[in-house]
């Protein structure tokens, strides 16, 4: 993936300084890393769900209830999580207990199947066939990165920058295909297939391809298989490769982001506080299932797409612009901790601040600049007004066409396609059209202001940039400075004590708490082991 | 929100007179009968945008022009038409409306209450309570769809309202699903609720009615006459209406966005002490 570089970028064209951006740094790492020494010594069900998934464990009962969920919840009755989901299940595997995973899981809801912990070589032996079984899961997600930079390479990438994002959102799969492969001949480089309303407070993932979502479509494996065969045609067909996003984010993080990883998906929303903040998941939940969704997801060559469009929906954009570089900076140090590169770290912001206040287009190029030379060599994400759209779609319209303008000069990389429709109806087949000619015609026309654009020295635009980042350092040095009891984590006690947005969330509530597990001396994840290990085949994407 | 309806327009279909003949004696009054305005009194003009499910050629324009004369625009003029792909077309058109418009017939459905904007709804609270008002919200019974309560009370929101969370001056304790009626009418109590929340979408065998009065004889149990917070059910099946026989205070259907339900529990907080709530 190239970056703001390409833009000729030859001096800054902040002039910040690169003491405050190590130091705003350093806090971040120092703000993250007690956390993720928590997330590194516990599971929840989903990671151990997701691992039954690696070793091709899938399908529900009649009642929709996956196999997946049935076998851990009898693991879990029966022996604890406390050492993982695999060793129990493959040492009864060994003991014949059931020929295969499938027969096991059914056998296992219906009550008739014992679990023990194997002790001593049982218990080795275990955990090799755990390793072996989840070998070809691991194989395939890295034969899925080959074949998309084969793909890459054959049909090619976007000509333009940013990449065109656009989203189809009809409750049914089927549905959808037309529309995503309709936007895609017109335009569109990356297609998001909007989630069902509240699937990601769901505990588990559905199963199939499904015909009624609730202003969305349910995010399933097959639905994914479907989607991208048809984009794989549509691809062909326009002479580019169309990448496709889902969205990973809520109580089942670890599991879609593998059923992304085995179907081939490019781009994942995954946030690293989305849910403790806006959903009320609980945060210990939220930091282990984020830390292994987005190892599998770096396995997997997927680029993730941060949330922090939502920080400021629900508060001030103007005084809540440093809340988003807190949040770029910790998802930044999260990502790379579990193995992210640059090039897969689309981390968000969104032109979000009242058309109201003067000089909102100023501030507007001056937070996407700084996010611009904070991250220089991660794809951006830029997403669209949808606070300030009122229904006055002329009005919207030209408030698109300004964010399309802040997107061509300062250097993105995805652009949010936004509808003049925001907040009126589900888009018209014409409101997308006219969307996209409104991006053709700024990416045309201004394309190439990146070139140009320089921000006087000391002018509003750099000093307003300054001002934010020195408020996301003070910002941070709250949170890091933020020591309850004794021996408690500051990141966890400032979420706990709304530092962040509105909500106050205290890391023992919350949704999907339940779900989480200390991990005891001897746990063994193999996926987890695999995770560490080199890539079995496949490309180097750049 | 702009686009919010309050009132519905029933369209004159026998206009009494067609020509409305201006008022002689008092030109201040406005007429009954009006027209839509481009730039002049009485124009009629109207612009209108739509698609057709057809190639773009000569055919296609002559369908837009037909539609129009349908949808009373004439003379219409056709001022714009694109291809979207290749089986649909994009137009604009112009056009006097022959339509008259008759405002004796325009009837105003009215809300029972004022629809708040967030600001308006915190304002209210605290000017009438002083402190902040508190929502206790489960799923009882064995329903596990928490969609439509999280739907309310997450600051996710809902159709681009933010949840009850948003609300400052709203305490929000959301219990979650599959809460039992005696831990929901203790964490009420505890909580000292104003409002409880309760979301129902399992309607197998009537179980939402049966979870319902389960819930509302429970509170009325637990609470002194008159203090029983204000019940409140939503869910897609209650029938409208049914408030009393479920011993609710107020159902919500399906669509109802958190705005909604805050201003309604600013109205009915508002309305608690001028008239005592009774609950049979």
């Amino acid at each position: 993936m190239s970056t703001a570089n390409q833009n000729g970028q030859a001096r800054p064209k902040l002039e910040l300084d690169p003491i405050v951006i190590r130091k705003a740094r350093s806090l971040a790492r120092k703000a993250g890393a007690p956390v993720v020494k928590i997330a590194k010594t516990h599971t929840t069900v989903s990671v151990e769900r997701a691992v039954l998934r690696l070793a091709g464990l899938s399908g529900a009962d009649h009642e929709g209830e996956p196999w997946v969920n049935h076998l851990v919840d009898a693991v879990r009755d029966e022996v604890g999580l406390e050492l993982g989901v695999t060793t129990p299940v493959f040492d009864a595997l060994r003991r014949g207990e059931a020929p295969d995973l499938l027969t096991l899981a059914q056998k296992a809801a219906a009550g008739s199947v014992s679990f023990r912990l194997p002790q001593g070589r049982e218990g080795v032996a275990a955990q090799r066939l755990a390793l072996r079984s989840v070998r070809p899961g691991m194989a395939r997600i890295d034969r899925n990165r080959a074949t998309r930079d084969r793909l890459i390479k054959r049909h090619g990438n976007p000509r333009q920058r940013p990449w065109i994002y656009l989203i189809v959102a009809t409750g049914d799969i089927y549905e959808d295909i037309p529309q995503a492969q309709t936007a895609a001949r017109e335009g569109a480089d990356i297609i998001a297939v909007i989630r069902s309303t509240g699937q990601s407070l769901l505990d588990f993932v559905p199963e199939g391809a499904t015909r009624e979502g609730y202003a969305g479509t349910y995010a399933t494996q097959e639905n994914f298989r479907l989607m991208r065969a048809a984009l794989d045609d549509v691809s062909r067909e326009v002479g580019r490769y169309i990448r496709l996003v889902n969205y990973a984010s809520g109580l089942c993080m670890p599991e879609i982001a593998t059923l992304a990883g085995l179907e081939r998906l490019d781009m994942m929303l995954n946030d690293s506080m989305y849910g403790i903040l806006f959903r009320d998941i609980n945060p210990i939940r939220t930091f282990v299932d984020q830390r292994f969704s987005r190892q599998i997801h770096a396995r997997a060559g997927i680029i993730i797409n941060t949330g922090e469009d939502n920080y400021l929906t629900t508060a001030d954009a103007v005084d809540a612009a440093h809340t988003v570089t807190v949040s770029q900076l910790m998802n930044e140090y999260f990502a790379k901790e579990a193995g992210l590169a640059d090039w897969q770290l689309g981390l968000g912001h969104a032109f979000e601040i009242s058309p109201e206040i003067p000089d909102s287009f100023r501030m507007e190029l001056a937070q996407a600049l700084l996010a611009r030379q904070l991250f220089p060599d991660a794809p951006l994400k830029w997403m669209p007004p949808t606070k300030h759209m009122t229904g006055d779609i002329f009005r919207g319209y030209l408030l698109d066409g300004f964010f399309n303008l802040v997107g061509a000069m300062t250097g993105q990389d995805i652009l949010l396609v936004g509808m003049m429709t925001e907040a009126v109806v589900t888009p018209f087949l014409s409101d997308r059209d006219l969307a996209l000619q409104n991006v053709r015609y700024v990416l045309n026309a201004a394309g190439g202001l990146a070139e140009d654009f320089h921000p006087p020295r000391d002018g509003f635009i750099q000093n307003r940039a300054r001002q934010v980042l020195s408020e996301a350092v003070d910002l941070l040095e709250k949170i890091v400075g933020d020591t309850g009891e004794p021996g408690s984590v500051p990141l966890l006690q400032a979420i706990s004590d709304g530092t962040f947005g509105l909500m106050k969330r205290p890391a023992d509530a919350g949704k999907g708490r339940d779900g989480v597990i200390r991990c005891a001396p001897g746990y063994d994840n193999p996926a987890g082991t695999l995770l560490a290990t080199a890539r079995t085949e496949g490309g180097v994407q750049k | 929100m702009s686009t919010r309806d309050t009132g519905s327009q029933k369209a004159a279909s026998e206009p009494s007179s067609p020509t409305a003949p201006p008022a002689k004696d008092a030109p201040q009054i406005l007429p009954d009968i009006i027209r839509p305005y481009g730039d002049t009194t009485g124009d009629g003009m109207v612009q209108v945008s739509f698609t057709l499910p057809v190639p773009h050629d000569k055919r296609a324009e002559g369908a837009a022009l037909q539609l129009a004369a349908k949808m009373g625009v004439a003379p219409a003029l056709l001022v714009h038409a694109k291809a979207m792909g290749s089986g649909f077309t994009f137009f604009i058109v112009y056009g006097s409306v022959s339509h008259l418009v008759d405002l004796r017939d325009v009837v105003v459905i009215e809300r029972e209450f004022a629809l708040l904007s967030a600001k308006e709804a915190n304002a209210a609270i605290k000017k009438r309570l002083h402190r902040k008002l508190v929502v206790v919200g489960a799923c009882i019974g064995n329903d596990a769809h928490t969609v439509g309560i999280d739907a309310i009370l997450n600051i996710k929101g809902f159709a681009g309202e933010k949840g009850l969370e948003y609300y400052s001056e709203i305490k929000v304790v959301n219990c979650g699903a599959q809460v039992l009626v005696p831990e929901l009418v203790a964490r009420a109590r505890a909580e000292k609720a104003d409002a409880v929340l309760v979301s129902q979408v399992v309607t197998q065998k009537d179980r939402h009615i049966h979870n319902t009065t389960q819930m509302s004889a429970a509170f009325r149990e637990a609470y002194p006459a008159g203090k029983v917070p204000l019940l409140i059910v939503g869910g897609p099946r209650f029938e409208q209406g049914s408030e009393e026989r479920l011993g609710v205070d107020r159902i919500f259907g399906k669509g109802t966005t958190p705005g909604e339900v805050a201003s309604y529990l600013v109205h009915a907080i508002s309305q608690a002490g001028s008239t005592t709530k009774e609950h049979p």
